[in-house]
Parts: C-alpha cells; structure tokens; sequence
C-alpha cells in the first residue's frame, strides 16, 4: 500500500494553472451558494421573524420563537421525544451491528463479499418501501394481528406506537451502522488479538482494551451517521407512527405545510441543524483522517 | 486447501483451530442469522404478499399477477414513474459532472478557502433531509415570490425545482465518492504524461479520467439511486400536479394498503438490487 502511494504533495507534483480552479471549483461553489448557502441565510433569517396574523411573516425581529420552543411544553416533549428515540434506535442498531460486523469479517474472504452484499441490498433500497413493509406487518388488520384474530385472539396496536417507529428506525437504519464498523474492523490487525492473548490476556479482556479501542472510530462514525438518520426521520415516524408519535421532522412539516407558522418551524430547523452539526464536528474532533 | 490455509488473509488468524473460542463463535453465528433474519423477513413478506389475490395487505388470497397487470395500467402511476426517472437522470447527469470537478479540485490544489468550501460541501450529507427540504421549500417560494412580483411572471415550483434540489444534495455524494477513489491516485502519473508530451486536457483524458472512472460510475448510480428514492426533498420543492413515484406512493400508503402498493414496492426493490449489483460488478472490475 505504502509503495502506490504519492509521496509528493499534489502541488509539488504540478503547477497550478489559473484556469484551473474556477474550472474545478466554479460550478460547484456556484450551486451550493444559490441552492445551499443562500436558503440556510433565509431560514435563518425567517427563524427571528414574527407570524403575521394571515399566516405570512411581519419583518419584526425577535427571539420568541427560540425561547417558545425551549419553554413551551408541548415542543419540548417533541424535541425529547426526538432524542431519546433516535438514541435508543443508536443503541439498539450498535448492539446488532458490532457482532454482525465481526461475524462477517471472521469469514474466509469469498465468503465476506456475500455477507456485505447482503447488508447492502437493504442499505441501498428505498426507505419508503421498508417502512411500508413493516406497515403491512403492524396494521390493524396486517399480518400479526390477522394471525391472532384468526386464533380468536384480541387486536392488538401495533401500529402507531412508539415501539413500532424504534422498530421501524432500527430496521431502516441498521446497515448504516454495519458498513462503519465492518470499515474499521477490516483495518484492524487481528494479531494484536493474538499478542494480547500471548501476553496474557484472556479474548474477554483482549477484546475490551485492544479491539474495542481500535475500532471505536467505526462505533463513532456508525453513531453518529444514525442517530442523524433517526432522530431527525421524516418518513418512519410519519407512517409507523401515525398522529400518536410526533417527532421532530414530523412537527416540521405540520409547521410549513397546514400550520403556516413558518418562523417558528424554521427557528426548529435551525437548532436541529446545530444540534446535528454540533454531533458531526465532535466526531471529527475526535477522530483522525486515517480513521474515517 | 492445505496451502490455501497457510496463506489465507489475517482476520482468520484470530480464529485458527486450537483457539477458537467455541460459545464465541456461536454467539456470532446466532446473532447474524436473526440479524439477516430481520432484514431480509419484511421484504419477503412484502414481496409475497403483492401476489396475493385479496385487496387486504395480510391475507393471503391465491396467487394471481394481477396487481402488477394493474400497476403498468395506472395512468398516473406511469407518469410519476417517467416524471422520477426524468428528475433521476438530469439530476444525477448535473451532479455527477459537477461533484468530479470539485473532488478533482479539492483533492488536487491546497487554496485558500478550501477548508469552508470542504465545510459546505460536507452539510448536505449531515443535515436531515426534513430540513434540507424545509429550507429550499422557504427559499423557492419566496424566490419565485420576488420573481413574479419583479417580472409579471407566474412561475411555481414544479419538476425543475426539484431537479435543482437533488443536484444540490447529490454534489455532495459524488464529490465524497469521487474523492475517496482520488485518495489512492498517483498525482505523478500526471506528471509522468505531460513530461512525455501530453497537454492537460489529453492527460485527463487519457489517464486520470479512466482511472477515476470507478469512482465516478459509483458516485454516479449512488446519486441516481437518492434521487430515484428519495421522498422528503421531492415533496416538498414540487408544485401541485407534478408527482414522482415516492410520492406518489407515499400518499396512496397514508391512505390504506392494498396488494397494489406491495407490486409497486416490488418493483421499486428489484429496480434497487438491481443498481447494487451494477455497482458491485464495477468495482469489481476495477480491482481486477
């Protein structure tokens, strides 16, 4: 690997041209300024307007909106809601995924391409129809409760619960946390497994302070990636919920689209978007390049 | 496979007869098969169930094809699949062109400025999608507010906003992809070209391109798949009466389920194994 790699930096190896640049660089700069930058400006500034009694903004600034999300009650238990499912889902997923991963990559190498493949075809279908198949399993006239009618038992809810979207977060997310954590296994050198035993280690306690250390970048990343995903999920709380489980995105929505308070929903968006970024740098923090 | 043994790649190491951990091991292999168990069971569920001859989703009522027969004669249907397929290619073409030329560029000069333009390039991955599409929703209804107000026009959001929607977040995606196939790129062979006489241009042609190539292709039928996918973005940054297919079909599964949903999904699931498979065999010809 070492012998492939430039050992020259990419500048010492060629001058720059001065078309080169606004080449490379000129369209992408050009669309994440208008289609990026410039409506994170505008939901920024909307985030400290006043709702006019039609429905549209009065240009009258202010922070109400901020302080009646952190206050009101009824926004805090949605934000709550937010977190601690999206954790709970973080957790589940890492709890299924770190021996999944390292079940896959204890298999002979012909053998690891298929297991991988097989996280991949869920990772890269579409959310919608994943969530939907759990809908026709959890409805109330779906398959479980079609099965225990038919044994003359009672119809159980299922469906719009908190438990079903942590189902459906789990399921949806799950290979996101996998291919993190199989990324960082692959590059973990298993005979340091074996040095540590050499040296005295039992595999309970070689596992706990080399491997998990050594991998903790994957844990990291796989983390961070779906708690993102969960907490701030649109589509799985939306159909697996109902109306019963309002997160976050869900509220958002309700904001923009029926409520027409779009101060107070873009001040919402804001805060989400710092509380994820906030997560994101943390990572980045704290990890290396070698390590992502 | 005696020889084979001896050489085999290092995680088997940890696994080599005389130490294995036995309960370990079974731990593992239980684990992976409920695991698989539970990604795979819904999906086969679903698949099954779209054949089922019986408007209820959970009861099996025989086999039949009709649904699908139904699908390919649902007008709007077929116009929420051509409208996906029209955003998915002019988006995924835009982007795909687009994030190649800022990986390249960021990959291959130090400038000044390159640690915020990395910075932005970064946050449309990060940011939830809710609030990606919140955010273009505000910024296109009062763009095209100021707009109209300006010229007289009547303008309104419609597949077009969507499309510029989904290149500004596919950019991102290419650019990630493109670039990680650049971190193992030899600069020198640049070099190496332009010191025997090639310009830039036919140096890009003739060298990085192809050898980069993998990495566009995966960027690319990565973007085509989010687009295809994707439901949040879409149905906010669209206009009444311009529909594509997750929405479509978003709004039908709100409003009951029916073995119909279960065709479309079907087929929404093979076109996706489909595409990881092209994928896989990509690159897998690029490491051969």
């Amino acid at each position: 690997m070492a012998i492939t790699q430039p050992t020259l930096t990419p500048e010492a190896a060629a001058p720059r041209r001065n078309w080169q640049l606004p080449v490379l660089l000129g369209p992408a700069a050009f669309w994440l300024f208008w289609f990026f930058l410039v409506p994170l400006v505008v939901i920024l500034i909307y985030s400290f307007l006043t709702r006019s009694a039609t429905g549209g903004v009065d240009w009258i600034f202010t922070f109400d909106n901020y302080a009646r999300l952190l206050s009101d009650p009824i926004y805090v238990t949605i934000l709550w809601r937010s977190v601690w499912i999206g954790g709970v889902a973080t957790l589940i997923c890492l709890l299924i995924a770190y021996p999944l991963a390292l079940f896959i990559i204890l298999q002979p190498a012909q053998w690891r391409s298929f297991y991988i493949f097989l996280v991949l075809i869920p990772f890269w279908t579409n959310m919608l129809v994943r969530t939907y198949a759990w809908m026709t399993i959890l409805n109330n006239n779906g398959l479980i409760n079609s099965f225990v009618t038919g044994l003359g038992g009672p119809r159980l809810t299922l469906i719009n619960t908190e438990g079903a979207v942590l189902l459906g977060l789990v399921y949806g997310q799950l290979p996101f946390m996998v291919l993190p954590l199989y990324a960082a296994m692959d590059r973990f050198d298993f005979r340091m497994m074996e040095a540590a035993s050499d040296l005295g280690a039992n595999k309970w306690r070689a596992f706990l302070r080399v491997m998990l250390p050594m991998t903790a970048p994957g844990i990291a990343a796989g983390s961070v990636l779906v708690f993102i995903l969960s907490a701030g999920n649109y589509i799985i709380p939306a159909l697996l919920g109902g109306n019963k489980v309002t997160m976050i995105g869900n509220q958002l929505e309700l904001w923009f689209r029926t409520a027409q308070n779009q101060p107070l929903g873009s001040a919402a968006a804001v805060l989400l978007m710092i509380m994820m970024v906030g997560g994101v740098i943390i990572y980045f923090r704290t990890t290396t390049e070698d390590d992502r | 496979m005696a020889e084979e043994t001896l050489v085999r790649p290092l995680p088997q190491a940890a696994a080599r007869p005389a130490q294995r951990n036995r309960w370990g091991e079974r731990a593992l292999q239980i684990n992976a098969f409920f695991a698989y168990f539970f990604l795979y069971a819904p999906i086969a569920i679903l698949v099954i169930f779209s054949f089922s001859n019986s408007s209820f989703a959970g009861v099996w009522g025989g086999f039949t094809f009709d649904w699908y027969i139904r699908l390919f004669q649902n007008a709007r249907l077929m116009e929420a699949l051509r409208n996906s397929v029209y955003v998915a290619l002019i988006s995924t073409t835009l982007a795909t062109m687009i994030g190649t030329l800022v990986a390249l560029g960021m990959e291959r000069f130090r400038f000044k400025g390159r640690t915020s333009l990395d910075a932005v390039l970064y946050l449309p991955i990060v940011i939830p999608d809710i609030v990606m599409a919140v955010m273009l929703l505000l910024f296109f209804s009062t763009a095209l507010q100021l707009i109209n107000g300006m010229f007289g026009t009547a303008m309104r959001m419609n597949l077009t906003t969507v499309i510029i929607a989904h290149v500004a977040f596919n950019i991102s995606f290419v650019a990630v992809v493109v670039r990680a196939s650049l971190k193992s790129f030899d600069w020198r062979m640049e070099e190496a070209a332009q010191d025997l006489g090639a310009n830039e241009w036919a140096t890009f042609r003739r060298i990085t391109l192809p050898l980069i190539l993998p990495g566009i292709v995966g960027g690319a039928l990565l973007g085509f798949t989010l687009s295809l996918d994707d439901y949040v973005i879409a149905a906010f940054t669209t206009g009444p009466g311009f529909s594509t297919l997750p929405i479509e079909v978003f709004s039908r599964v709100r409003r009951s389920i029916t073995p119909e949903i279960n065709a479309i999904s079907t087929i929404m699931l093979l076109a996706s194994v489909l595409l990881v498979v092209a994928s896989q065999i990509f690159q897998s010809r690029q490491h051969r």
